[in-house]
């Protein structure tokens, strides 16, 4: 057996020197006992055989390993050295043995580290401040007593820094202490709960605070232990309530249930119907910008249920070419914008090429709401049915009777029966110019979004070149 | 325009103020203060930090995490929403506080640790331009005039103007705004006042600006030129469950719309709870909390598991999940044709499909399975719920034979009827 006496409960550093011996000179676990200061040594004596080791090979520890052996040596528990130096035996000849868990050190290690992270946690989230005074500066001064469940002070104290960094602080524990004081963050002896102040102004507060956010209809007792065990709350201003929130719980709930219903507000009925007099907006709107406005109530279809906003026409009031689209896309919803998404782009690159400005012309969909499905993050575009392009015709045709286009592009086939108010198929009707009486002249063709499903980049390119003749075609028509 | 505020008003102290208006604060769930960029105040002039982690510095007995200063600017409101305690129709004590009483609060309480910073919210007062303003001042106030680098969640006021959103995004860690009704009709029903659209429309903007920023991070040529940041700890919403007629199939498929739609970070779910002086068009009953954990559950699994809301609904019965078992389980036992899964061999997508196996026993499994084939002592000591996972699963030693598709499997995860509390 060979022993080794150690510096104190968290000496990492002598552990470190004194292992990388022993498993250089391939002592195995079992025949090593680590010994801290204050228990007695046992007679086979103490560091003296430790230089007498002959190193027959390299030792290798990775620095997760050195990371986690720096927060094992704070676990309250006379394994812990043991247990490491085991770790690092097996290391050896196993590089990857903190991945295992099955093996039993490993095991060990990452329950230990697991109750030392939540031991910090626990540190960052239960600390109280008590202001303890100001220097002439103005310089607050803050003082806290904690008792953690491992010797995790200096592990959780640097957290402190970054958040406090322009206020002096001191956390004292049974064991340590941390104080910062503005330069430097240093540790000490533990101390007494009699080193920090026994009250603070703002307490009140907080204790009210606390009070009044709990819900008493809701009583969850094991809910609150489970995360903010017992042993925390004698450090903690607002636990002493608990007892008397958990007892009036249920009397509390009662009554809010029993209370006879009081009448309304004066205050709300006056509200009320001027709320309801706002709501009476003119019957038909007489201009696009009343239509902008009358369209954010509509409700003639279900779209507008799911829908962020209804997407109206956008360009002159009286532009010679209207181009009307399917229906706003996921992006257009967002931006309540026709046509600003993927197929916008495409349509924008044709009327350039087209000698089209797009700031020329008035742009609007058949159908004003989006309609999707939600599928994971996305939401996938649905095609709108016949009853929902009917509906919208109503708009539509507002749009078409105060822009008065002498051109009509209709892109698709809801494009079609919004403008037509019958089912035409594209294919039927690509090509011609079909007479709107006195509505001026349609030019059917596809949505540029059936460009972007297009696999094939010949039949894509050909296409496009369809898409832009057809667009170049609505200008002259309109010129 | 009316000036609700002015209704009623003797000074009130400070203590006054927080009890009237934290109280009306909690019926929102969300307390959260993670996720958000992290950053500290070391060599800087200021307070505060985010380290990714949010922080619980406190729990209440109702066994929520008490992380924020959660309050309300004021409640006193123009709107009448039946569900809420601070609707105008209601005769509960009103309070104001000033933009300047809310810093101190906030710097005071986090000075000493009680809280990781503060959520804003507000009662609607002559417009919801103006009350966003309030609320956007106090964000404004905390880090401009304090250098405050915690956490900031602010309420959106929906139907405030983009510019105010833009304003708000820029101070804050999170912004939301509550759907509070599952549907368009409930809300009309229950909250004259709004529409879903409006709402949406509220969740849009704030989606857009979250969007600009990314762009503009990712097109900027100098990388060291980061654009200041919008609500990077991005958007939640609640619904409140229980209050109206809708089921859990309706609620699950508007969350799933609305985390597609704007990418929100969560949706809170909010078991309805008796307020002081209830509105008579919706009587105070028990919470439905049992309602609200398996919601969430359900959620989780869209989440994390990789399901869609569409096949959690499957396994629900006239579209409300089983409140005795978990709905994951509920699935399974309506496909047990997935069934088993063979640990040793098995995707994670499948592996996430199998009840008692979580995301991090899917990664413990998958990393052990390179040291060898798994028995079920080697799964024991990777999760704590092997017992759940049996029926579904095959090991090296462990075949479920027939009990994967036995008829009275479901009995097996079902507790045996309990006497019912007589407060119910």
């Amino acid at each position: 057996m060979i022993e080794v006496e150690l510096q104190s409960e968290t000496d990492f550093e002598g552990w470190r020197v004194a292992a990388r011996k022993l498993c250089a000179a391939q002592i195995r676990p079992a025949q090593i006992s680590w010994r801290l200061p204050g228990q007695a040594g046992s007679l086979f004596g103490g560091d003296s055989r430790l230089d007498q080791l002959e190193p027959v090979r390299e030792v290798r520890a990775t620095k997760p390993f050195l990371d986690l052996a720096r927060k094992i040596v704070c676990y309250r528990d006379e394994q812990r050295f043991d247990r490491l130096y085991s770790a690092l035996f097996k290391l050896q000849s196993a590089p990857h043995i903190l991945s295992h868990r099955l093996d039993a050190d490993t095991d060990w290690l990452m329950s230990a580290q697991k109750a030392i992270r939540r031991d910090i946690h626990k540190m960052h989230a239960f600390v109280r401040f008590r202001k303890a005074g100001e220097s002439v500066d103005g310089r607050e001064h803050y003082a806290a007593w904690f008792e953690p469940t491992h010797r995790i002070t200096t592990l959780g104290a640097p957290f402190f820094r970054r958040r406090f960094p322009n206020m002096n602080w001191v956390i004292v524990t049974p064991e340590a202490s941390a104080m910062w004081d503005g330069s430097d963050l240093t540790y000490g002896p533990g101390g007494r709960r009699e080193d920090v102040p026994s009250d603070d102004s703002v307490e009140d507060q907080w204790k009210t605070y606390f009070q009044a956010i709990f819900n008493p209809a809701r009583l969850k007792v094991s809910a609150m232990t489970s995360e903010m065990p017992k042993k925390y709350w004698k450090n903690m201003p607002e636990a002493a309530l608990i007892p008397d929130m958990i007892a009036s719980a249920q009397a509390r709930t009662r009554q809010m249930q029993d209370e006879a219903v009081t009448a309304p507000t004066l205050l709300s009925s006056r509200l009320a119907e001027r709320h309801q007099a706002q709501r009476q907006g003119p019957e038909t709107p007489q201009t696009l910008e009343e239509a902008r406005k009358a369209i954010l109530h509509c409700t003639r279809c279900s779209l507008h249920c799911h829908a962020s906003q209804p997407v109206f026409g956008e360009g002159p009031a009286r532009a010679r070419i209207m181009i009307v689209g399917e229906q706003p896309g996921d992006q257009e919803d967002i931006a309540g914008k026709p046509f600003v998404g993927p197929a916008g782009k495409v349509l924008d690159g044709a009327l350039e090429q087209a000698g089209i400005e797009r700031s020329a012309v008035y742009v609007t969909n058949a159908v004003k709401h989006f309609k999707f499905t939600p599928r994971g993050k996305r939401r996938m575009h649905a095609k709108p049915n016949a009853g929902e392009i009917d509906h919208c015709r109503w708009w539509l045709d507002l749009e078409r009777a105060q822009v008065d286009p002498a051109v009509t592009v209709a892109l698709g086939a809801t494009a079609l029966r919004g403008v037509l108010g019958k089912s035409v198929k594209v294919g039927d009707v690509r090509g011609t110019v079909i007479d709107l009486g006195n509505r001026g002249q349609l030019v059917p063709t596809i949505h540029p979004s059936y460009l972007l499903r297009l696999p094939d980049k010949g039949l894509r390119a050909e296409q496009e070149a369809m898409f832009i003749d057809d667009l170049a075609r609505a200008a002259r028509l309109a010129a | 325009m009316f000036q609700a505020e002015s209704y009623s008003m003797t000074k009130k102290t400070i203590i006054q103020k927080l009890s009237i208006l934290a109280d009306a604060a909690k019926y929102d769930a969300s307390c959260a203060s993670s996720g958000t960029s992290k950053r500290n105040s070391v060599g800087k002039s200021g307070i505060g930090s985010t380290e990714g982690m949010g922080i619980c510095h406190a729990y209440a007995p109702d066994g929520r995490c008490i992380s924020l200063l959660k309050i309300l600017l004021t409640n006193f409101c123009i709107y009448d929403c039946r569900y809420c305690v601070n609707r105008s129709s209601s005769n509960v004590e009103r309070a104001r506080f000033t933009p300047e009483e809310v810093v101190s609060l906030t710097l005071d309480f986090y000075k000493r640790n009680y809280i990781e910073g503060l959520f804003l919210s507000s009662g609607i007062i002559r417009s919801p331009d103006y009350t966003m303003e309030q609320l956007v001042e106090v964000a404004r106030s905390l880090r401009e005039d304090h250098g405050f680098r915690g956490y900031i969640h602010l309420k959106t006021i929906a139907e405030a103007d983009p510019a105010l959103i833009d304003a708000a995004g820029r101070h804050a860690d999170r912004l939301s705004v509550n759907v509070e009704l599952p549907t368009d009709e409930s809300l009309s029903s229950y909250a004259p006042e709004k529409t879903g659209q409006t709402i949406r429309k509220a969740m849009a903007d704030v989606k857009s600006g979250i969007d600009d920023r990314k762009d503009a991070a990712k097109s900027r040529l100098i990388k060291k030129a980061r654009p200041p940041g919008f609500a990077p700890g991005g958007q939640s919403t609640q619904m409140i469950v229980g209050a109206d007629g809708t089921n859990d199939a309706t609620i699950l498929t508007t969350s799933s719309r609305l985390y597609a739609g704007y990418g929100l970070k969560r949706v809170y779910y909010s078991a309805y709870s008796p307020v002081p002086d209830a509105s008579s068009d919706l009587p105070p009953i028990k919470p439905p909390l049992i309602r609200e954990h398996r919601l969430y559950q359900a959620d989780w699994m869209c989440r994390f598991y990789g399901f869609e809301a569409s096949e959690v609904v499957s396994a629900t019965t006239d579209g409300m999940l089983d409140l005795s078992i978990d709905p994951k389980l509920a699935w399974a036992l309506a496909n047990r044709a997935h069934f088993p899964v063979d640990v040793n061999r098995a995707s994670r997508r499948d592996l996430l499909r199998v009840p008692g196996l979580g995301p991090k026993t899917v990664k413990r499994i998958i990393a052990a399975r390179r040291h060898g084939r798994l028995r079920l002592d080697g799964l024991a000591k990777l999760t704590r719920s092997i017992r759940t996972a049996l029926p579904f699963i095959v090991a090296a030693d462990w075949s479920p034979g027939g009990l994967t598709d036995e008829a009275g499997l479901r009995q097996r995860f079902t507790p045996p009827p309990e006497q019912l509390s007589l407060f119910a």
